[in-house]
């Protein structure tokens, strides 16, 4: 166990489905009391990771350890341990929000009566006090995953595992469960989350585990990974493109990477060390040139840039696959250009729900 | 939010000490409480199930009955009331599988999977939960029958007996209803299943006698076990029962009970495998 109490530990996870390798190798480790976010696009192997940990799938090669018990050798054992809320929130539609968590509860072995009481306790607690009585059916998507929180919360397990807990709601029913989620980890729960959203991890995670193809890309915290890519950027937007050259030329000697530059945009970016000495290095400079400038910024990368720089392709690019478009939306592409053609970099075309989902997902 | 920020809950949250067999059956009364809350939350259920039993059974009565004739002068009516019990019975296989197939799809299951219950409780609360359901389809069409005219002219432990005997072919179904289930991939698909469900409760001596078809035909329905649990209880209920003189057709009240054994032992391991392997 070394010196951390690792609530979640998995080595060599492998996993196939026929001819797709959904874990190709896949290591975790998550120590206690903390939050940590599994971030990658669609199809990365997120859910499975989860599933084999949550002892719904066996894995094919490696081990895992949940709470200290192995998911292969005690599911039962691990089963005690463990909350989960899927990627669809998992309750049943019929019955009311109080039957089901008393269903639950009785099936956690709580019995009848304490069954009932954790029902009302939990009920209170996720803010469905007033709406408990009324049929599932009629709740909203906020709703329904905060029911779906609270019932994985019924034993108050040592691990809560949570599969893309706001893919799907607005933009209000994320904070709706932001919210929630905090308050868990405040009571001492180690999360496991996963996630497409970049901002989401960002928020809640204190450390970020990036998969793509069923691998790990790379572990860190937030700002750990963002430093990787080069720690902040200035970003000018000229008036003329004409001046776009000048422009690139005042971050001669300043930025710590070469420039890159938009023609369509017309602007300028680059990474730099020495944050306000730089900007104020470039702005003289632009002064100086004679450049009309719009807008020069200094701002930190995003997760998106992390993506994007450990695994050489952007989180939306598997948008366009065909498998994709079930599984929910991805993040708007970043703000600021890597390459000409990074704003249309999702081939063009736009998640058919951005406006509602992606809105906010960066930064 | 509340105010309060613990995951810490006030009661004592340890889960009860008792054996593995007392959780198979508490989870199981726990699963059948769930089932039976359907009903109570939404009563139209019933006349979902029974709808098309019902509307079958109103047009070969009054609207096909004059012109059906059974062979012996006998009342159509009193041929078709068991008959429509029979079927009501083999189509209640749909209603298994689409209750698994909404759980499946919703992550109902997989929250289920990921819990400490006993791991035959979704399995056999099913089971108990649907058998109780094919009771109270039962009764409500008996006193639609009754409405109608039908009548039993056997003894009360005949009577009690026939009724067994279709909730023992129900029994036996659910096991095929939650295999199938285990394919289907959506709601939409466990639509189909009617097509499985709709020849094989017509093809049988449901309606007509398998004498009246051609050959082939007749053969399959012979058959077919509903026509074998059909045949058993027009006997019982002392309803006019039309068999020819085949094998299987004088051996009906052997057969409705061999063949809903035959296909529990067929398909509760098949059933239970499959369940334990969504886990591959
Ligand atoms: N049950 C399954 N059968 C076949 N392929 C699957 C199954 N589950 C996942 N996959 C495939 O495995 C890969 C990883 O999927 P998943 O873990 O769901 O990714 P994510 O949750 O990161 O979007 C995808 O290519 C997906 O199509
Ligand atoms: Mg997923």
């Amino acid at each position: 166990m070394g010196e951390r109490d690792w609530a979640i530990e998995a080595r060599g996870l492998g996993k196939r489905f026929g001819e797709v390798t959904a874990l190709d190798g896949f290591d975790l480790a998550v120590p206690s009391g903390t939050v940590h976010g599994l971030l990658g696009p669609n199809g990365a192997g997120k859910t499975t990771a989860v599933r084999v940990l949550a002892t719904l799938l066996d894995s094919d090669e490696g081990s895992a350890l949940v709470g200290g018990v192995d998911v292969a050798r005690d599911p039962q054992e691990v089963r005690r341990r463990i909350g989960l809320t899927g990627q669809y929130a998992a309750v049943d539609e019929i019955l009311t929000g109080r039957q089901n968590l008393e269903l639950f509860g009785k099936l956690f072995h709580l019995g009848g009566r304490r069954a009932k009481a954790r029902a009302s306790e939990l009920l209170e607690r996720f803010d469905l006090a007033d709406a408990g009585d009324k049929g599932v059916k009629a709740y909203s998507g906020g709703m329904r995953r905060r029911l779906d929180l609270a019932a994985s919360m019924i034993l108050a397990p040592q691990v809560l595992f949570l599969d893309e807990p706001t893919t799907g709601l607005d933009p209000r029913g994320r904070g709706e469960v932001w919210t929630a989620i905090r308050d868990l980890v405040a009571g001492g729960t180690t999360v496991l989350l996963t996630t497409q959203y970049l901002e989401e991890a960002d928020q809640l995670a204190d450390e970020v585990t990036v998969i793509d193809r069923g691998r790990n890309v790379a572990t860190g915290t937030p700002s750990e990974l963002k430093n990787r890519v080069g720690g902040d950027q200035i970003e000018v937007v000229a008036a003329e493109g004409a001046d776009l050259a000048a422009v690139a030329a005042a971050f001669d000697g300043v930025s710590t990477g070469e420039p890159t530059v938009s023609t369509e945009h017309r602007t300028v970016s680059a990474p730099v060390a020495d944050r306000v000495a730089a900007l104020s290095t470039v702005a003289s400079r632009l002064q100086a040139s004679g450049a009309s400038i719009e807008d020069i910024t200094l701002r930190r990368p995003t997760l998106d840039d992390v993506f994007l720089r450990l695994t050489g392709h952007r989180a939306e690019e598997e948008a366009s696959s065909p498998e994709a478009g079930s599984d929910g939306p991805l993040a708007q592409p970043a703000t600021y250009e890597t390459g000409a053609d990074a704003r249309t970099g999702a081939d063009g075309i736009p998640d058919e729900r951005e406006s509602t989902e992606a809105e906010g997902a960066l930064r | 939010m509340t105010t309060e920020t613990t995951a810490a809950p006030a009661a004592d949250l340890t889960p009860a000490r008792h054996s593995a067999l007392w959780w198979a059956v508490s989870d199981c009364a726990a699963m059948v409480w769930r089932g039976l809350l359907y009903y109570k939350r939404e009563p139209s259920m019933i006349a979902w199930q029974l709808g098309f039993p019902i509307v079958s059974v109103l047009l070969f009565v009054y609207v096909f009955g004059s012109a059906m004739d059974v062979g012996g002068g006998a009342d159509y009516k009193a041929f078709a009331m068991p008959g429509m019990f029979a079927m009501t019975m083999a189509f209640g296989f749909m209603n298994t599988a689409y209750a698994m197939v909404v759980d499946k799809e919703k992550g109902v299951m997989d929250r289920f999977r990921s819990m400490p219950m006993a791991r035959s409780a979704v399995v056999s609360g099913r089971g108990v939960s649907d058998l109780i359901g094919a009771a109270i389809d039962l009764g409500v069409l008996a006193l639609i029958a009754l409405a109608v005219g039908w009548r039993s002219d056997g003894g009360w432990l005949q009577t009690a007996y026939a009724f067994v005997l279709l909730l023992l072919l129900r029994f036996a179904l659910i096991w095929i209803g939650i295999y199938l289930a285990m394919f289907v991939k959506g709601q939409e698909q466990a639509g189909n299943l009617f097509a499985v469900a709709f020849p094989f409760g017509m093809l049988s001596s449901v309606f007509t006698p398998p004498s009246l078809m051609p050959d082939w035909l007749g053969f399959i329905a012979m058959w077919n076990p509903v026509s074998s649990t059909a045949n058993a209880i027009r006997e019982l209920f002392g309803n006019p029962v039309a068999t020819g003189n085949s094998w299987i057709e004088q051996h009906a009240m052997e057969m409705a009970l061999v063949w809903p054994i035959l296909i529990t032992l067929v398909f509760l391991p098949l059933a239970v495998r499959k369940y334990q392997r969504l886990s591959r």
